[in-house]
């Protein structure tokens, strides 16, 4: 019996490594005949990568929504040669990256990736896309260090916290006049990297840091500290799923100050899972003008299509997908060639009116970069004004 | 160490313990009970809580409110909270018997050894989990404000609002009745009798089967009522809510002493405590780890727990 078993066994696991070879020799030949014959690059995907499902997916989704429009848009215009969008759901968790990233990196028809969306997955995931030489642009990993980690494929659409940070602490204390902040972050790769940031631009106006971890649910002890410190801003350096129960603790504790947080906490789940009332007032940064003021046609065409009003990030996600697609539309079929094809990029994004120029080190040109404050009213997140460049 | 932030926010910080380890007693009783009659950690104790969570949830839908409706009279925000302590509890009792049914009762009467029970409460932990997730797209919900935030008591800074107070009395309630009911009602007795010797009990005319069934049902039903008040506390609930919650349910269970009911109410308890004077102390970012040291330094002293296992002893 347990021979048999073994045969089996033995057998299926065979005939699983000859299909999965034979599969890998079929998709690299597509793979050569696609670059080496035509000029134009058909049947290619674009890769996403980021929170489709969990707490962080109201951020994420309006991103994919942004990069779906502008590949329908050129599919429409292309119907013999489509191009398809390949997403990667990574839940926003770190630990899921790697293992993603590598299904994305082995499918020799994806040729670029946008994404991933949070600091702490590209910190998995771009090693191995560097590896496997696919080109990225990330509409909203904002850790600063992502650039510095020599990976040639690494390419950021929007501003880094080290102009988010500070500009939040800027608008900390030349806006909302406070003098007593308190600073939390949630030790993720984003959120304390943006908390360590604002720290130095609110210098003595710190009368308290402190971290909660990601996942917590309990909050007494912090809010406890939080209310002694008597603070009347709290700057949060995290994300939704923390940052929604927190306020809502500080809330019930009796705590009047105003949350302050980065783009980590600009998303529509902020608004509903903690409650109008509750996040009434509060302040979340972000490197993107504001959305729903986009230009051209895309604020129609994103609610005609989604019915809903672009979020933030949806403009920036379009325009970078757009400049994959020019890429493609130009007969840039491989991954060598988009990634070249970033290099000597320098043209307006059509809905955001930033001109995409990148570095060496894969950073937007500064002169680029932009940071507004956007304020929780009314259940929704309202475009406050441009924090002023310090 | 930051002696003076602990003891300037003492009452606060042992008011709020207590709160969030009434919580973790609760659930954690659920562990203790299972565990107690058949030396079998419940892994998916944590997602009846969950499904607890939920129901609660739900439950205040129908009365139409929701994370953004303002906050209700009193008399409705307790009619609310007292129809999802019914629902929730009933639901979760209804998974915990689920589980029962599903993943444990068949492997008992094949004679499965141990290890395959935990396997299997570790799948239908995930199993729950995943659909749960999968149903609600992983997405967090909000919970309404219910009962009013200004405190009802307040003397020399010991400040207690509404919540903790129901929260507080709500769990010492059920705690003392369930104690009341294994020591002194004729179910409770075939309870510890099978505890303590399930195939003498089973001789002696007890329903072994149906003794099992009832621990889950009360398991379940304290985790519904925690999962209540872990809703009004925490302000949202998500699927997998229950995993670092069950986990420290576990730990205070183990803390007390697990099999013993009394234990899992003090360790609960203890465990509220201590991870809030930690967190004073340290910073929250050691929260957990003083916590578990806490454990593992008591259980190299008190190998069985604080109390010592003895739901199965004749006089426990």
């Amino acid at each position: 019996m347990r021979q048999n078993l073994v045969r089996v066994f033995g057998g299926v696991a065979v005939a699983v490594l000859l299909a999965g070879g034979a599969a890998a020799c079929k998709a690299d030949s597509d793979s050569d005949s696609g670059s080496g014959g035509s000029t134009k690059a058909c049947g290619l995907k674009i890769g996403f990568f980021g929170a489709l499902s969990g707490d962080n997916a109201g951020l994420v989704t309006p991103m994919k929504n942004g990069a779906q429009l502008a590949l329908d848009q050129y599919n429409q215009k292309n119907a013999d040669c489509k191009v398809e969008l390949a997403t990667f759901d990574s839940q926003g968790a770190a630990d899921k990256a790697a293992g993603l990233a590598t299904s994305a990196a082995q499918d020799t028809k994806i040729v670029a990736m946008i994404g991933p969306a949070f600091s702490g997955e590209s910190e998995n995931a771009n090693p191995i896309f560097e590896q496997a030489q696919l080109p990225s642009i990330t509409p909203s990993a904002t850790r600063p260090s992502l650039s510095t980690k020599g990976w040639k494929i690494f390419h950021r659409g929007v501003g880094n916290d080290l102009s988010q940070g500070p500009a939040a602490a800027r608008y900390i204390k030349d806006v909302m006049k406070a003098q007593k902040v308190f600073v939390v972050d949630d030790q993720s790769a984003y959120g304390a990297g943006l908390a360590d940031e604002a720290k130095k631009g609110l210098g003595s106006l710190v009368v308290g840091t402190d971290k909660v971890s990601e996942k917590q649910t309990d909050f007494a002890a912090i809010v406890t500290k939080i209310k002694s410190s008597q603070s009347t801003v709290l700057f949060y350096g995290g994300y939704t799923a923390e940052a929604s129960l927190f306020l809502k603790q500080l809330r019930a504790q009796g705590w009047t100050g105003t949350m302050v947080g980065g783009d980590g906490i600009n998303d529509t789940n902020m608004l509903s899972v903690t409650g109008q009332k509750d996040v009434e007032g509060t302040i979340a940064t972000c490197p993107c003008a504001p959305a729903t003021a986009a230009k051209g046609n895309f604020v129609a065409d994103y609610k005609a299509k989604f019915s809903v009003d672009p979020a933030v990030y949806a403009d920036v996600a379009y325009d970078l997908a757009n400049v994959f697609l020019e890429g493609l539309a130009a007969g840039k079929g491989t991954r060598a060639d988009l990634q070249a094809w970033l290099g000597s990029y320098n043209k307006a994004g059509g809905a955001t009116g930033v001109v995409y120029k990148w570095e060496a080190n894969g950073e937007l040109d500064p002169a680029q970069v932009i940071v507004w404050a956007y304020e929780a009213k009314a259940g929704a997140w309202a475009p406050k004004q441009e924090i002023p460049k310090g | 160490m930051n002696f003076s932030e602990l003891i300037r926010s003492f009452p606060e910080l042992t008011v709020t313990g207590i709160t969030q380890g009434s919580i973790y007693a609760l659930v954690a009783l659920g562990y203790t009970l299972v565990y107690g009659v058949l030396r079998l950690i419940n892994f998916a104790h944590s997602e009846v809580f969950m499904i607890g969570t939920f129901a609660a949830l739900f439950t205040w839908g129908l009365f139409g409110l929701d994370s953004n409706t303002a906050r209700p009279s009193l008399p409705v925000a307790l009619l609310a909270i007292g129809a999802a302590i019914v629902i929730a509890a009933l639901c979760s009792a209804a998974t915990a018997l689920f589980v029962e049914f599903i993943a444990y009762r068949p492997l008992r009467r094949r004679n499965a050894p141990p290890l395959a029970f935990l396997i299997t409460a570790i799948g239908a932990s995930f199993l729950l989990m995943e659909v749960v997730g999968t149903l609600t797209v992983r997405r967090p919900f909000g919970v309404p404000a219910l009962l009013p935030a200004k405190p009802v008591i307040d003397i020399g800074g010991w400040r207690v609002t509404p919540t903790q107070l129901t929260t507080v009395l709500v769990a010492v309630v059920m705690m003392v009745g369930l104690d009341y009911y294994v020591q002194r009602t004729r179910a409770g007795r075939g309870i510890r009798a099978v505890a303590q010797d399930a195939n003498t009990a089973a001789l002696m005319g007890v329903n072994k089967g149906r003794v099992i069934a009832l621990v889950f049902i009360l398991g379940g039903l304290m985790a519904g009522v925690a999962a209540v008040f872990n809703d009004i506390k925490t302000g949202s609930t998500k699927f997998n809510v229950g995993f670092l919650l069950g986990l420290k349910a576990f730990s205070a269970a183990v803390l007390g002493g697990i099999g013993n009911l009394r234990g899992a109410a003090l360790g609960g308890l203890l465990l509220g405590l201590v991870e809030n004077y930690a967190s004073a102390l340290f910073g929250s970012n050691w929260r957990d780890f003083v916590a578990f040291v806490a454990l593992i330094a008591l259980l190299m002293f008190r190998p069985t727990g604080l109390l010592g296992e003895s739901l199965g002893r004749a006089r426990a």
